[in-house]
């Protein structure tokens, strides 16, 4: 096997030099602290996001994206083609496994200040990308069309459209109309398969090349922990000593993931149905249940904006400080620690929480 | 950018629907029917009598439903309610739901557009 392996890197190294890849590997390095497990998280982002391919293609060989037969050949996947059960519903874990992940990857960079510079473009990319997920997540909620999804894409849209200037706009875009109908099935689809695709893989090119270039953060208290003589720097190879170490999270995340669809398959629900009203207890997938709830809060009126648009406001300006914290927090170039930005994170992941908790009481 | 955007659909011109038969409705019951591309709500309310609204809520266009036990008009998406004048009296929705005529044609009950 070795000698199969050399001898494939010996003919490849003849033809394009691939053994400076395999020297530039083994040069590549990886901190080593007490905060090393935070490192793994972007690695087990993009395994799931593998995955999400993957798997995608495969229900693609069968999946019709019109209203007349979205339900019908998600069903006939899930009851009639062979582990197509499996397969819809490591989808749909794998799914929110990768959002989940992508949120823990982006927190524990917040938190360790893996933003401060010269990573700030890092930190914009992973952003950028966690966005896609989400619409992604939010385009790939509806294919099923399923009544859940139905009025989750209304709110989710009509939302868009509260926007002044452009909403009315961004609606007809999204929904390829004024309502949601088959025409946004077909819109959310494309979106799904093919715009999302495209920008995912260059913004994940742009994010993996930044991280390459600029290596793994280490936080400014480990930093100054050496700068100080406390502690002693210290690194691993990242091929194969971190690969591996990643590898076997990769491979309990597929066990999780196999559990997860056998266990627990993914529904289907009842086939949407444009003239029936909103079921009791609906709501949207967990990553935006916070925001959901926030809505139901907030009154008709705010001072003279329609409360929906008010809320829309605050979550965008929210998102805003968010995306450019890394500006914003100067202190940290210094690698000074301001309480504010950490106080900051700690709100936000306690807003989402406890927003979630009381969406799902 | 033209592309993106679909040509506009011309609506239904029809500002009448049967939207149910008499009799089908029980008393404090209440039935969505189409009305051109969007829902409507006909409610027979306790005393036999009928109103009609549009079914989508003015909060996020969701569509509402006649809830019996509270004799009140309720969209499930954000907890919103309205009375049965069409008034919002609860919840994150900022307008009235918009109401029909009602008249009863022989065995139908016949659902206006208002002017």
């Amino acid at each position: 096997m070795a000698t199969l392996y050399r001898r494939t890197l010996n003919w490849l190294d003849e033809r394009f030099g691939a053994g400076s890849v395999e020297e530039f590997l083994r040069h590549k390095t990886v901190p080593v602290n007490r905060h090393i497990i935070w490192y793994y998280l972007g690695g087990m982002t993009l395994f799931l996001f593998i995955i999400q391919v993957l798997t995608g293609i495969l229900l693609l060989l069968y999946y019709r994206p019109t209203p007349n037969d979205a339900f019908e050949s998600v069903q006939y996947i899930m009851t009639q083609v062979r582990f197509g059960w499996l397969i819809r519903s490591v989808h749909s874990w794998s799914a929110n496994l990768m959002i989940f992940t992508a949120f823990l990857h982006m927190f524990s960079v917040y938190f360790l200040k893996a933003y401060r510079k010269p990573r700030e473009l890092t930190w914009l990319s992973g952003i950028l990308l966690l966005f896609i997920l989400l619409g992604f997540g939010f385009s790939g909620y509806l294919l099923p069309w399923n009544t859940l999804a139905f009025f989750a894409t209304k709110v989710g849209t009509e939302m868009a459209g509260s926007i002044p200037g452009v909403g009315k706009w961004l609606l007809v875009f999204l929904r390829g109309g004024q309502e949601v109908t088959g025409a946004t099935l077909t819109r959310f689809f494309g979106f799904h398969v093919a715009v999302l695709p495209g920008l995912a893989t260059l913004l994940l090119a742009i994010h993996l090349l930044l991280v390459q270039r600029l290596g793994m953060s280490v936080p400014p208290s480990v930093e100054r922990a050496i700068a100080e003589g406390r502690t002693p720097q210290r690194s691993m190879p990242f091929f194969p000593n971190f690969l591996l170490r990643d590898m076997i999270g990769w491979y309990a995340a597929l066990g999780l993931l196999g559990g997860l669809a056998a266990i627990f398959p993914w529904e289907l629900g009842t086939k949407a149905d444009a003239f029936a009203a909103a079921p009791a207890g609906i709501r949207p997938e967990w990553y935006f249940l916070f925001m959901f709830q926030t809505l139901k809060y907030l009154p008709a009126k705010i001072l003279f904006l329609e409360g929906e648009f008010a809320g829309l406001l605050g979550f965008g300006a929210a998102a805003a400080v968010w995306v450019l914290v890394p500006f914003l927090d100067r202190r940290i170039g210094f690698g000074r620690v301001t309480r504010l930005f950490t106080g900051l994170g700690i709100f936000v992941i306690g807003y989402i929480v406890v927003l979630s908790a009381l969406a799902l009481r | 950018m033209r592309y993106i955007i679909p040509p506009p659909v011309a609506e239904s011109p029809s500002r009448f629907v049967v939207a149910a038969k008499v009799g089908e409705l029980k008393n404090n019951s209440g039935k969505i029917f189409k009305f051109g591309s969007r829902p409507g709500l006909l409610v027979r309310l306790a005393d036999g009598s009928y109103r009609a609204f549009s079914a989508v809520c003015t909060h996020l266009n969701c569509t509402v439903q006649y809830r019996s036990d509270l004799r009140e008009i309720w969209c499930a998406c954000h907890n919103g309610l309205y009375d049965l004048e069409g008034r919002n009296i609860s919840g994150p929705p900022p307008r009235p739901l918009e109401i029909f005529d009602v008249h009863i044609q022989g065995e139908d009950v016949v659902v206006t557009r208002t002017a």
